[in-house]
């Protein structure tokens, strides 16, 4: 046997003993530091007679792969057992809580404001907006309901002065006249915001939110108005049938005026919209008084069209199943958390309204 | 007004059934708001004879009677009444009944120890009239052979409940109601059958009408019907007033009311022999007085509509007449008065005294100006039919004139409004029905407008009528087109629904409290701000618009708090009030946050929450929102609401044009006052109005992508600085000694104490150094080094700390 030979077959059972990483090093250096056994020999290689030269050479390289992949195996394994070793000492309770948060969340009736302007977005209207504190004038005189009208009675209206002059807006129609007085039609808004009347009980809060809705055009008729509420309807409560009734109705600012009925039933104590055969109040419309376009300079031979009121209140208590309109405005973090909406859930239109 | 099937069948021929009648009145505008059954209940109340009769053992007033109620047993009832006595023929209600009058249910009670097992019963228990003294007492004759029979007849007819809109005063009649169904093909009307009266007699009582400004009295009609005996009302009248809910006083009284719920046409009926010298309708003058039916006293105003005689104010005319001229049962001479009085009027003086009757109710809408002679022709031959007696001639006293309006029709507009067509003949049949007169005329109709129709003006509400009696179901559905022209939301309106989000993602709940506030916490927010007083407040904790959102936020933190929670936060975006005007107002994104942050955590320090909480989330919303924070600029002038040393204020740049936002601790004193305790509270109040917003796209707004690549080096320097100096400064000033250079900055420590003068503090900040064109040599850096503490020792009397 070959001097190389022993070494290697001496070395291999040394490196299969039991050793530790710093046993390990030591025979590493044995072999290959400066002065090693390997080091010698390729030191050697040089005195070899020339006709073995190369038998050996490639001989010890043979040699010094196998054994120094044998040293790297070995301190591998040593290594993982000494990780694995650590990692059993390492574990934790990952069922405890994780670091504190808290999650934020947007009122009911702002969540239903954005549906409804996504809604209208896609069939073309876009949002308008009005002061809460309004004149007479707009509130009532220009929208046909001079002093003196019984239908002034249907809304109980807060006053700031003796006068009664000004008051806080009893319903979004003034947005209306607004609107038509600063621009030329065609007009085609909503106006959702904030209403008051002087109406306070287990129904009735004192504020409420309405949207108004408003096209002027040439050749608006009752269809299109009847066509754009059941389109609303039905995406707003995200069914594909919608049972809807309109019934003739009276309001001094449309003519002729409906309300509008959704069908529903109640099903396990829950209500359920566009079914049944019960009629549920949503909404008032009609098209607008001609009276009220000329107090705000629309050529009635020219243009015609339609306006609606819708309380956001109440679509949100019959989308989500709320009871109580008070609620809505009390404040209670329980409530507020449980019926608000993730920050995050902006309803649009590519994404449906809501999860 | 209330209806019922059976009443409507005095003026309409139908087959049709009370179901399709329901849904026929809602279809064509008179929307049925609810069904009920009247007679629902009343046949627990039986005919029953007192059978025997003795002392309460333990009551002196109280009698236990046996009652014979039909059945074997006979049952043992306390009663009170002083008419109880043997054989005597009542009313009896078993327990389980509810008496009609307290709609209270009777229980088996132990009255003084004895037993009673249901009650007898009073006409006014029974609302029958408003007889309370003693049990009713039947005639034997009449009712002992029905002992144990119901005492009432059960009425097949449901009572109707109808929202009747106030453009239409002529439904608030049976008849007129009628008269709709009819077009509409519900059945066919019934003649009127009315009969004039045809007299000699004179009506000897003068009428004047004063010819007055402002006159409500326009027409006077009026007969006398003498030597008329007064007396309960026959049980068809009884029966009719009482299927809608009304209570039956005396034939005189019943006979005005069922006329005017019949044909909406309202008649004041008075003693004759009480009115002095004649009537004269004129304006009151201020401070007269008089006594009402209901047995107020009015005093009144000046000017408004009143019936008088040489005595005095007799009534209000419309609206309510007085006990001093009041029909009784003994009177014998009636003056039956039918006349027209302006809406307006009637309108004004109810609302001043705050009066409301069915009467007035009927006026201020609008009565027939054209009913008065059949009105006192129909109920002067009713009392004469109930009551006997003489009628007189009719008298009629007017000041004004009526006409008939006249509207021109194009047909064409029927289509054009509604969507649909239907033919000219269809029309014309409609507004017949309904009582207009038409004529064709080249392309137009020239229509007659019945007179008890004062709602319609113009060729509008004939559309509305036509479109109303067709069905509403005709109307097409024509589907909106998905076309958007212009942006759906503004500028404006797109940062107001982003910062709601941007502030409800840092942790907030939103709330949605009122416009208006308690003036008490108004008063601890509103600063400089105008209180604006609501002069009809629904309560006066609500009577004043807030001039702050804080005055009800911090009212639902309290209420929250006194639930147990400890750690809350709240937002709202909403309108604050500046002034009485329409405009003077402000969108404010308010919060308040209380307690703690991690309270209880098993893995992060718990602590207070602080002001630079709030300051977090500010500063990020509005970075969110595209706001460079870079640009920012920071005092401490706040309002008086805020911890003087603990809040600041925050504009968008440096040229500090208008606040953009408030934020710190609320003021000790406030939480003291309204005692609220929570570890902390803090809050911030954001002003919408004052963001200016940026008119570049959010394309535009992205600057040019520029980053270097050579090598960046961070210095730490640590100054000695007065504790007036603000971290602000000392930033601003050195991120000036480079611009190109110094691209970040941050405080990572601030001292005072130990080590350090008095009256200073210690700032520690951290500078990255980088350059966009090469590598930075040590000779540069050290360059730069100096500078920076060359210029912040200059700029601002600090002293590096070595």
């Amino acid at each position: 046997m070959s001097d190389l030979k022993k070494i290697k077959e001496e070395f291999i059972l040394k490196l299969n003993k039991k050793l530790n990483l710093e046993n390990i090093n030591q025979v590493k250096s044995e072999l290959f530091g400066k002065n090693g056994i390997i080091s010698s020999q390729f030191k050697n290689i040089g005195k070899i007679k020339e006709s073995e030269r190369k038998k050996f050479a490639s001989e010890l390289n043979l040699i010094k792969d196998d054994l120094q992949n044998l040293i790297n195996s070995k301190i591998n394994e040593i290594e993982n057992s000494e990780i694995n070793k650590k990692l059993d000492k390492e574990k934790i309770d990952v069922t405890l809580p994780e670091r504190p948060f808290i999650k934020g969340k947007i009122h009911p009736v702002s969540q239903t404001i954005d549906e409804i302007s996504s809604i209208f977005s896609e069939i073309g209207f876009n949002v308008e907006e009005g002061p809460d504190v309004e004149n007479e004038y707009n509130n009532f005189t220009a929208l046909n309901t001079p002093d003196n009208h019984p239908a002034r009675d249907m809304h109980d209206t807060f006053y700031l002065d003796e006068k009664k002059q000004k008051l806080l807006r009893t319903h979004t129609s003034p947005v209306q006249i607004r609107t038509m007085l600063k621009g030329k039609p065609p007009f085609k808004i909503i106006a959702p915001g904030r209403t008051y009347r002087s109406d306070s009980d287990q129904t009735h809060a004192p504020m409420f939110h309405q949207v108004e809705g408003l096209y002027i055009d040439k050749n608006i008729n009752m269809g299109h108005l009847k066509g754009c509420l059941n389109y609303f309807i039905k995406e707003f409560f995200e069914v594909n049938k919608i049972k809807m009734r309109f019934r003739p109705s009276h309001f001094p600012f449309t003519e002729p005026s409906a309300e509008v009925d959704i069908g529903y039933e109640i099903k396990d104590g829950k209500i359920v919209i566009g079914e049944g055969d019960k009629w549920l109040e949503i909404l008032g419309c009609g098209m607008v008084h001609p009276n009220v376009l000329k107090n705000v300079k629309v050529d009635i031979e020219k243009y015609q069209g339609y306006a609606f009121g819708i309380g956001i209140d109440r679509l949100a208590m019959l989308k989500y199943g709320i009871n109580d309109l008070r609620a809505f405005f009390d404040c209670d973090y329980r409530w507020l958390n449980h019926f608000g909406f993730d920050p995050l859930d902006v309803p649009t239109n590519y994404r449906g309204l809501s999860r | 007004m209330k209806i019922t099937f059976d009443w409507l069948k005095d003026h309409l021929n139908t087959n049709l059934k009370e179901e399709r009648l329901l849904e026929k009145l809602t279809d064509i505008g008179l929307e049925v708001e609810s069904v009920g059954d009247l007679s629902a209940g009343l046949d627990f109340f039986k005919i029953a004879k007192i059978a025997k009769i003795e002392k309460h053992p333990n009551a002196d007033r109280l009698k236990v009677c046996d009652v014979n109620v039909g059945d074997k047993e006979l049952k043992k009832v306390v009663c009170g009444a002083n008419n109880a006595r043997e054989g005597l023929i009542t009313i009896y209600a078993p327990p389980g009944a509810i008496i009609p009058k307290t709609k209270t249910k009777l229980v088996i009670a132990k009255i003084r120890d004895i037993t009673s097992y249901g009650m007898l019963c009073s006409e006014a228990e029974l609302n029958l009239s408003d007889e309370s003294d003693g049990i009713i007492e039947l005639s034997s004759i009449k009712y002992k052979k029905k002992i144990g029979k119901n005492y009432f007849s059960k009425s097949s007819s449901k009572l109707i409940d109808l929202s009747i809109t106030p453009n239409r005063p002529d439904c608030l009649g049976v008849r007129g109601i009628a008269r709709d169904l009819a077009a509409s093909g519900f059945g066919r009307m019934k003649n009127s059958n009315e009969r004039k009266v045809n007299s000699k007699t004179r009506q000897k009582i003068k009428i004047k009408i004063n010819k007055e400004r402002n006159q409500g009295c326009v027409v006077f009609g009026s007969c006398l019907i003498t030597n008329v005996k007064n007396a309960e009302s026959p049980k068809w009248l009884k029966d009719k007033l009482i299927s809608i809910g009304q209570k039956p006083i005396s034939a005189i009284v019943d006979i005005t009311n069922y006329v005017m719920f019949d044909i909406n046409r309202p008649l004041h009926a008075y003693d004759a022999d009480k009115i002095e010298k004649g009537i004269i309708v004129r304006n009151s003058k201020s401070g007269e007085e008089f006594t009402a039916l209901d047995n107020k006293n009015y005093k009144l105003e000046k000017d408004m509509c009143v019936i008088s005689d040489n005595k005095g104010v007799l009534g209000l005319g419309g609206i309510i007449g007085g006990t001093r001229s009041a029909t009784e049962f003994n009177t014998k001479n009636i003056l039956l008065e039918s006349a027209y009085f302006e809406p307006r009027s009637i309108r004004n003086t109810a609302k001043k005294l705050n009066l409301d009757t069915d009467a007035k109710f009927r006026f201020e809408r609008g009565i027939d100006p054209m009913s008065i002679e059949s009105g006192l022709n129909k109920t002067a031959f009713l009392i004469q039919e109930i009551c006997g007696g003489e009628i007189s001639k009719v008298d009629i006293q007017k000041i004004g004139e009526f006409k008939n309006k006249i509207i021109k029709f194009d047909p064409n507009l029927f289509e054009k409004i509604s969507g649909f067509r239907i033919s000219t003949k269809e029309m014309i049949k409609i507004l017949n029905d309904l009582g207009f007169k038409s004529k064709k005329e080249k392309n137009y109709f020239r229509l007659t407008i019945p007179s008890w129709r004062p709602d319609i003006l113009q060729q509008v509400d004939i559309v509305e009528e036509l479109v109303r009696i067709s069905g509403y179901d005709k109307i097409k559905t024509i589907e909106p087109i998905k076309k958007r022209t212009k942006s759906t939301l503004t500028q404006t309106q797109k940062l107001f629904h982003f910062l709601q989000r941007a502030i409800a993602s840092k942790g907030y709940l939103e709330a949605i409290t009122w416009s208006f506030t308690d003036s008490n916490y108004n008063d601890h927010f509103k600063g400089t701000n105008t209180e604006i007083k609501i002069i009809n407040p629904i309560s006066s904790e609500l009577g004043v618009l807030r001039n702050s959102i804080f005055s009800n936020l911090i009212m639902c933190i309290k209420k929250n708090l006194d639930r147990g929670f400890k750690d809350l936060s709240i937002f709202e975006i909403g309108p604050i009030f500046t002034g009485y005007n329409p405009g003077e107002q402000n969108t404010v994104i308010c919060g308040l946050s209380a307690g703690k942050k991690s309270r209880l955590s098993w893995i992060e320090k718990e602590r207070n929450i602080d002001v630079f909480d709030v300051k977090r989330d500010v500063v990020q919303t509005l970075v969110e929102a595209g706001y460079n924070s870079e640009k920012f600029f920071t005092d401490n002038k706040t309002p008086n609401h805020y911890h003087p040393g603990k809040s600041g204020r925050l504009f968008l740049n440096k040229a500090k044009d208008q606040v953009a936002a408030y934020f710190g601790e609320i003021h000790p004193n406030i939480l003291k006052k309204i005692d609220l305790k929570t570890e902390s509270l803090v809050g911030f109040e954001i002003y919408f109005d004052n963001l200016k917003l940026s008119h570049k796209t959010l394309n535009d707004q992205k600057a040019k992508f520029r980053v270097s690549d050579y090598q960046k080096s961070e210095r730490d320097f640590a100054f000695l600085v007065n504790k007036e100096v603000t971290a602000q400064e000392i930033i601003n000033v050195v991120s000036s000694v480079d611009q190109n250079l110094i691209s970040n900055i941050k405080v990572f420590d601030v001292y005072e104490g130990d080590n350090i003068p008095e009256n200073q503090k210690s700032i520690a900040i951290s500078v990255s150094i980088q350059s966009l064109e090469k590598t930075l040599n040590d000779r540069d850096l050290e360059k730069i080094n100096k500078l920076i503490i060359e210029t912040v020792e200059n700029k601002t009397g600090a002293k590096i700390r070595s």
